[in-house]
Formats: structure tokens, C-alpha cells, sequence
């Protein structure tokens, strides 16, 4: 029953373009908000372009829009690739698309205008919630039906990361958004006060968990051994840390609330396993990095591997550095301050921003039928701009919070408290300028890879792309018994 | 004991028990942390004599919420004691009871506001809100100028009253009816600052007795 069938490229192709577009909108309303902090005058006393309303612009589109069209697009192209077969439900999958963006719009175009939630990274109102999750449930069914009519019979691991994104995004959103509306504006949420604040930060932690983490490895299992042209280090490895992961990560969201109103024993057992979780996160680093053994004479070469083995020490750097901001006395100083933020974006443009577009760049030219990117200068100058704007911003963001923990805590001999808070404010102003400047360096980094890009489809633009034939294998091989499957070659 | 690779093969090798095992294990930590928390929700009751928000509070605490004012103040003064030392008396569950969504916040560009009630005046909180810059020359707070013009609507926070009242909060059926009158030709700016000068003053000394029940 050999006959041709191809690879639904044509919707990987579409949510490239929309990470791309929403990667500079998303940081462009950042570097904004940004300059606003050290500027308060720049929101021109209009409510709209105000840091406190447009901050979830930022950070929705970022994860959302950014990451999110660029997560949905890997996971198509990754589980196609892995399973030797076309994706299934290609109108659903359509829908998937239309859908996400619609909803990314709806978000972007409310949240200015004081429809929110307000709640942190799940802000936009109950209607646009429900789309979010009718998109959600279709992006899952298209996922796992193609795994289903896969070809080769084991599930690469890089699918096992996208399927539990898929579910335990599904399960955060569902349980942390039930509201009762009030108007088509406005909802309350059926949880108040300590109880909020427990299913909010399970969400928060765990979208920083599944959307942010597992998803991005699951970027990483695929792309790091490809473009290292090496198999994974270790399979046997990945098992136990995607295990230990999923199931560790849900129970750390309560150190978010340390030293709060929250019980004490949920304090504790956020703690806990938040250091449990150096573990499963050191060692998922560990696997990618590893695999570049045999070579790192890529990083010479390859802008994309650089992009992925720092995205790899990032990843490393800031689980180590989240685990440590989760015990209870490093905590007492950091929490509310703007370590929080250093941490964030170390992680953010550190790890998920750079292991996507080491991805979109090993991606991009396959899934645009070319031999390569158009510019290799490009990317090069995209990786000293992105690292260098990550440098700056985290390094004046750390500054800046280890500065507002001691003023904050600052005592007098006497036992008086030091300093005022407005003093602390004062300290920090300088660093808010160099965090501006770091984001700028981000963000016209991004305006390179863009352009990049664009360049790149541009023969795909002019003509019809040809489809890629699905290498369609003779027969499904008996497996050795006990034997490790070694990662499968992405493409013939 | 070494764990045989081939319990795994099985699950990799098919998407459906990989899905539900993957299910499971993500529920775990959720199902442990919150339900303890949700049945005993109903245990954290107000401190007597705190009673939810009053119209217009009620409508200055969503504008609160609207605004993202909970992106750079917390209302949540840790136990800690340079923080009680700074703000007051540590938080303590029972003062969030009426807050939906709850409002502790994550960030403070500017200072905690769990007991900012009565610190200031009704006039010094106007002004700042609508220029801050003109009491505090180095706050980086934004202006807040279209507050001073909007008018609060009645209908709409009788509406909000009324699901508040289907979630739990006590409200009785006269003070919802009462409501639209009680923000007749009040303005936003009104109406925030009624709220935050009823933070944590009020209930202060209420929520005192509690204070021993929450922490065991």
C-alpha cells in the first residue's frame, strides 16, 4: 500500500511566520514597558499605553504568541518528522492555527483596555479563555492522532515532552480560569484569597513548567542531536528525567508564596521539591549538552548550535537558580524584588528564546525547501546582539534586586530600619536604563532574524514549494529485545 | 534492583497509556497541595465585623485590578521582621477572603499596600494617584489622570454584587439593591480611593483574634 504522501509542511510554515511577527511585537511592548520604568512619563498619560496595562501584553506575547506559534509549529514538524508519517486532521490542524491567532489577537487587543482577569500570564477574559481552550483541546487531538498513525513504532522522546505540554497546559488552564462572568468584560473567579493564590501560582509555576520547559525540551530533544548530527548522549537518561520532571514540577508552585498568608506545611513542600528538581533539570541540560560531544567544532561554524548550547547553559543556570531562590531564606531576600525579573528573563532570553531560534534556524531552510538560511553573517551578528542583550539585562537585573534585598532589609544598630523605600527606587533607577538597553539589543536581534528570514522564503514565495515525501519505511522492523532505539535519522 | 527497559518500551510505544500516565503524574502535585487548601477554604472565615467590600470600594478594588496596580504592589507583608517593621502587622489569611483574584502580588517597584488604609489623606491619595510625581519627585509610578473623569456605573456594580454574592461573599440582598445609589456622581478616582484607605485599617484589629487560628 506504498503510495506518495508528503509532509504537511505548509502549516509549519505558517506558524514560523507568526512566531517570528509575534516575537517582535511581544519584545518591541517589552523594551516600551521597559523605557516606562525608567521613564514613568513616557505612557503620555494615556490608560492604553501604560506599563501596568500593557505588561501582559509583554509577557502573553511572548509566551503566548512568541513561544507559543513556535511550540505548536516545532510539535507539527517534530512529530511528522519522528513518526515517518503526514500530519493528521489537516483541516483541524488549520484550525489549530486561525484559531490560536485569533485568540492571540483577541488577548493583545484587550488586556490595554483593563479587560482583564488579572491573573498573572492567564490574563485575558473568560470568552477569549474559552476559545484558548477549544484551540488547546484540537492542537491535543491533532498531536496524539498523528502519533497514532505513526509509522515507526516507538515514540521518540521529544514527542513525549510535546504530549505532556499539551496536557498539562490543558489541565493549568482549565482549572486556574473558572469564572463566573459577569458581563461579557468581566468575570470573578470561583477561588478568593489564599485559595487564588495557591491555584494561581500552581498555574504560574507549572505554565513556567510546561509551556516554558517541557515544551521548549521538547524543541531540544529533537533539534540539539540534528544539528549536532549526533544521537542523543544518553535515551536511558531522558527517560528518567522526563519522569522525574513532569511529575516533581507540579508540586514546587507554592514556593511563589513564601513566607505568605499560605500554610506552612504547603510552604515547606514547595520548597522541598523545588530542590528536588535540580535533579530532573541539571540532568535534562546535561543530556543536551552532552550530546554535542564528538562536535563542538560546530559552534566555529554553526550559528544555530551556538544559539542551542548556550540556550543548554542558560537552561542549567537559571533551573539551578530557580531551585536556590526556592529555599526559604534566599528567598526572604530576593522575593519581590527584581532578582525575580533577572531570573525570569535569564530563563526566558536565555533559555526558551535560544533554544527557538537555534530551532527556527535549523527549521526554517527544511521546511522552506532551501539548502540554508539566506545569510549566514545575520545569524551570527543575531547571536552576539541576542547574548550580549542578555548579559546586560540580567546582569543590571540581578544588580538591582540584590540591591533592593539588602536596602530592604537594612538595619541600624539600633534596630531601626535603614533606609526608606523610596531610597531603595533611587538605587536602582541606573540599572533600569542598562535593562532598556539590554532589551534593545534583543529586540533588533530579533529584527535581523526576521529579515533573515524573509529572505529565506523568498524563492518560496516565488514558487511552489515541493512538498517533502514522507520516507515511508519497507517494513517496521522487529525490535531486539531490551534494546535501546537509537534516535531515528530526522529526515532521508 | 535496575529498573528493565522494556516497562518503558511499553509506554513509548504507545501514545495513548504515554498519555494517560503522563495525566496522572501531573495531577499528583496540584491534587496534594490544593484540595487540603480548598476544603479548608471554607474554614478560613472573615474576622468578625470584616465585611466584604461595600459598593464602592468594591468598585475601587476592580479599578484597582483593571489598573495592574498588583504588578508593582504586593498586599501581602511577609513574616518577616524588616517587613513588619516597614508596613505593620504581618498578613494574615482571613484579610484576603473577599479578594477575587486575590492580590499579593509578585514585584514591589513600589511599597506594599496590604495596610496603606489611613496613612495618608484622602487628599494626598488623589493627587498622587492622578500625578505622582507632583508629591513624590522620584516615584516612577505613572499618571493616572483619566480616573478623575469616569463615573462609576451603578447597574454594573450591582451586577458584580449579585455574582458575588452567588460565589459566597455575604452580601445581603438590600445592600445590593442599596449599591447603585451609594455610587450615585462618584468617580473612579472616588471610588479607588475609598478602597485604599480601607486597606488593611479597618480589619486590622478585627482579624487580631483570628490571627492565632492561622497559625497553628
Amino acid at each position: 500500500m506504498q503510495k506518495a504522501e508528503t509532509y504537511n509542511d505548509h502549516i509549519v510554515r505558517l506558524f514560523l511566520l507568526a512566531a517570528a511577527v509575534w516575537g517582535i511585537v511581544g519584545m518591541s511592548i517589552g523594551v516600551f514597558a521597559a523605557a516606562q520604568l525608567a521613564w514613568p512619563a513616557l505612557n503620555f498619560d494615556v490608560s492604553w499605553l501604560t506599563f501596568s496595562r500593557i505588561r501582559a501584553n509583554h509577557t502573553f506575547g511572548v509566551i503566548f504568541a512568541f513561544g507559543g506559534s513556535a511550540l505548536m509549529g516545532t510539535c507539527y514538524y517534530v512529530a511528522q518528522r519522528t513518526g515517518h508519517t503526514r500530519l493528521a486532521l489537516g483541516r483541524l490542524a488549520m484550525f489549530t492555527f486561525w484559531g490560536w491567532q485569533l485568540a492571540l489577537l483577541l488577548a493583545m487587543a484587550t488586556m490595554p483596555f483593563g479587560i482583564t482577569q488579572a491573573k498573572e500570564y492567564a490574563e485575558p477574559e473568560w470568552l477569549i479563555d474559552l476559545l484558548i481552550a477549544v484551540v488547546w483541546v484540537s492542537f491535543g487531538v491533532v498531536f496524539f492522532a498523528t502519533l497514532a498513525r505513526r509509522r515507526i513504532r516507538h515514540i521518540y522522546v521529544a514527542n513525549w515532552y510535546y504530549g505532556a505540554f499539551i496536557i498539562a497546559v490543558g489541565l493549568l488552564h482549565i482549572v486556574n480560569n473558572l469564572a463566573v462572568p459577569v458581563s461579557l468584560f468581566k468575570s470573578y473567579p470561583i477561588y478568593s484569597g489564599v485559595v487564588d493564590a495557591m491555584v494561581q501560582w500552581w498555574y504560574g509555576h507549572n505554565a513556567v513548567a510546561f509551556f516554558l520547559t517541557a515544551g521548549f525540551l521538547g524543541m531540544m530533544y529533537y533539534f540539539v542531536p540534528r544539528q549536532a548530527q549526533q544521537p542523543l548522549w544518553s535515551y536511558r537518561f531522558s527517560i528518567v528525567n522526563f519522569w522525574a520532571l513532569i511529575s516533581v514540577y507540579m508540586w514546587a508552585g507554592s514556593h511563589h508564596l513564601l513566607y505568605s498568608a499560605l500554610p506552612d506545611w504547603v510552604q515547606s513542600v514547595g520548597m522541598a521539591f523545588s530542590l528536588v528538581l535540580l535533579m530532573p533539570s541539571l540532568g535534562s541540560a546535561a543530556n543536551g549538552l552532552l550530546t554535542f560531544n564528538g562536535s563542538w567544532g560546530k559552534l566555529r561554524t554553526d550559528p544555530a548550535a551556538k544559539f542551542m548550547v548556550l540556550a543548554l547553559v542558560f537552561y542549567a543556570a537559571s533551573t539551578f537558580e530557580g531551585s536556590m531562590l526556592a529555599i526559604k531564606s534566599a528567598n526572604s531576600l530576593s522575593h519581590y524584588t527584581d532578582w525575580t525579573i533577572a531570573h525570569v528573563h535569564s530563563g526566558s532570553i536565555g533559555w526558551v528564546a535560544m533554544i527557538t531560534i537555534g530551532s527556527l534556524y535549523a527549521m526554517a531552510p527544511r521546511a522552506l525547501d532551501r539548502p540554508a538560511m539566506h545569510s549566514h553573517g545575520a545569524m551570527e551578528l543575531h547571536f552576539w546582539l541576542h547574548t550580549a542583550g542578555l548579559l546586560l539585562y540580567v546582569a543590571a537585573m540581578w544588580a538591582a534586586g540584590v540591591t533592593e534585598g539588602l536596602m530592604w532589609r537594612a538595619t541600624n544598630p539600633d534596630g531601626s530600619l535603614t533606609y526608606s523605600f523610596l531610597a531603595s527606587l533611587i538605587a536602582i533607577k541606573p540599572f533600569y536604563v542598562i535593562r532598556l538597553l539590554g532589551g534593545l539589543f534583543v529586540l533588533s536581534g530579533m529584527v535581523v532574524m526576521a529579515w533573515n528570514l524573509w529572505h529565506t522564503a523568498a524563492e518560496a514565495r516565488a514558487n511552489r514549494i515541493k512538498p517533502i515525501l514522507v520516507p515511508i519505511p519497507e517494513k517496521i522492523p522487529e525490535p531486539v529485545e531490551d534494546q535501546i532505539p537509537a534516535p531515528l535519522p530526522a529526515r532521508a | 534492583m535496575p529498573l528493565r527497559y522494556k516497562h518503558f518500551e511499553k509506554i513509548e510505544k504507545h501514545a495513548g497509556l504515554l498519555g494517560v500516565l503522563i495525566a496522572i503524574m501531573v495531577s499528583l502535585g496540584g491534587l496534594a497541595e490544593i484540595t487540603p487548601l480548598f476544603i479548608k477554604a471554607h474554614t478560613v472565615e472573615a474576622a468578625p465585623g470584616f465585611k466584604p467590600y461595600d459598593a464602592l470600594r468594591l468598585a475601587g478594588k476592580d479599578i484597582y485590578v483593571r489598573e495592574g496596580c498588583y504588578l508593582c504592589h504586593s498586599q501581602m507583608i511577609r513574616s518577616l521582621r524588616f517587613e513588619t517593621q516597614r508596613y505593620g502587622k504581618h498578613s494574615v489569611a482571613s484579610e484576603s477572603v473577599y479578594d477575587r483574584p486575590f492580590q499579593w502580588g509578585s514585584k514591589r517597584t513600589g511599597p506594599d499596600l496590604a495596610r496603606v488604609g489611613g496613612k495618608y489623606s484622602d487628599a494626598w491619595q488623589r493627587l498622587h494617584l492622578v500625578s505622582p510625581r507632583s508629591v513624590v519627585p522620584e516615584s516612577n509610578m505613572p499618571n493616572y489622570p483619566w480616573l478623575e473623569n469616569a463615573q462609576i456605573d451603578g447597574e454594573d456594580i450591582r451586577a458584580r454584587m449579585r455574582v458575588l454574592q452567588m460565589l459566597g461573599d455575604p452580601y445581603s440582598d438590600e445592600e445590593i439593591h442599596a449599591a447603585a445609589a451609594a455610587v450615585v456622581g462618584k468617580t473612579e478616582l472616588d471610588a479607588i480611593v475609598a478602597y485604599l484607605q480601607g486597606l488593611g485599617a479597618a480589619n486590622v484589629s478585627a482579624s487580631k483574634n483570628v490571627a492565632e487560628q492561622d497559625h497553628e
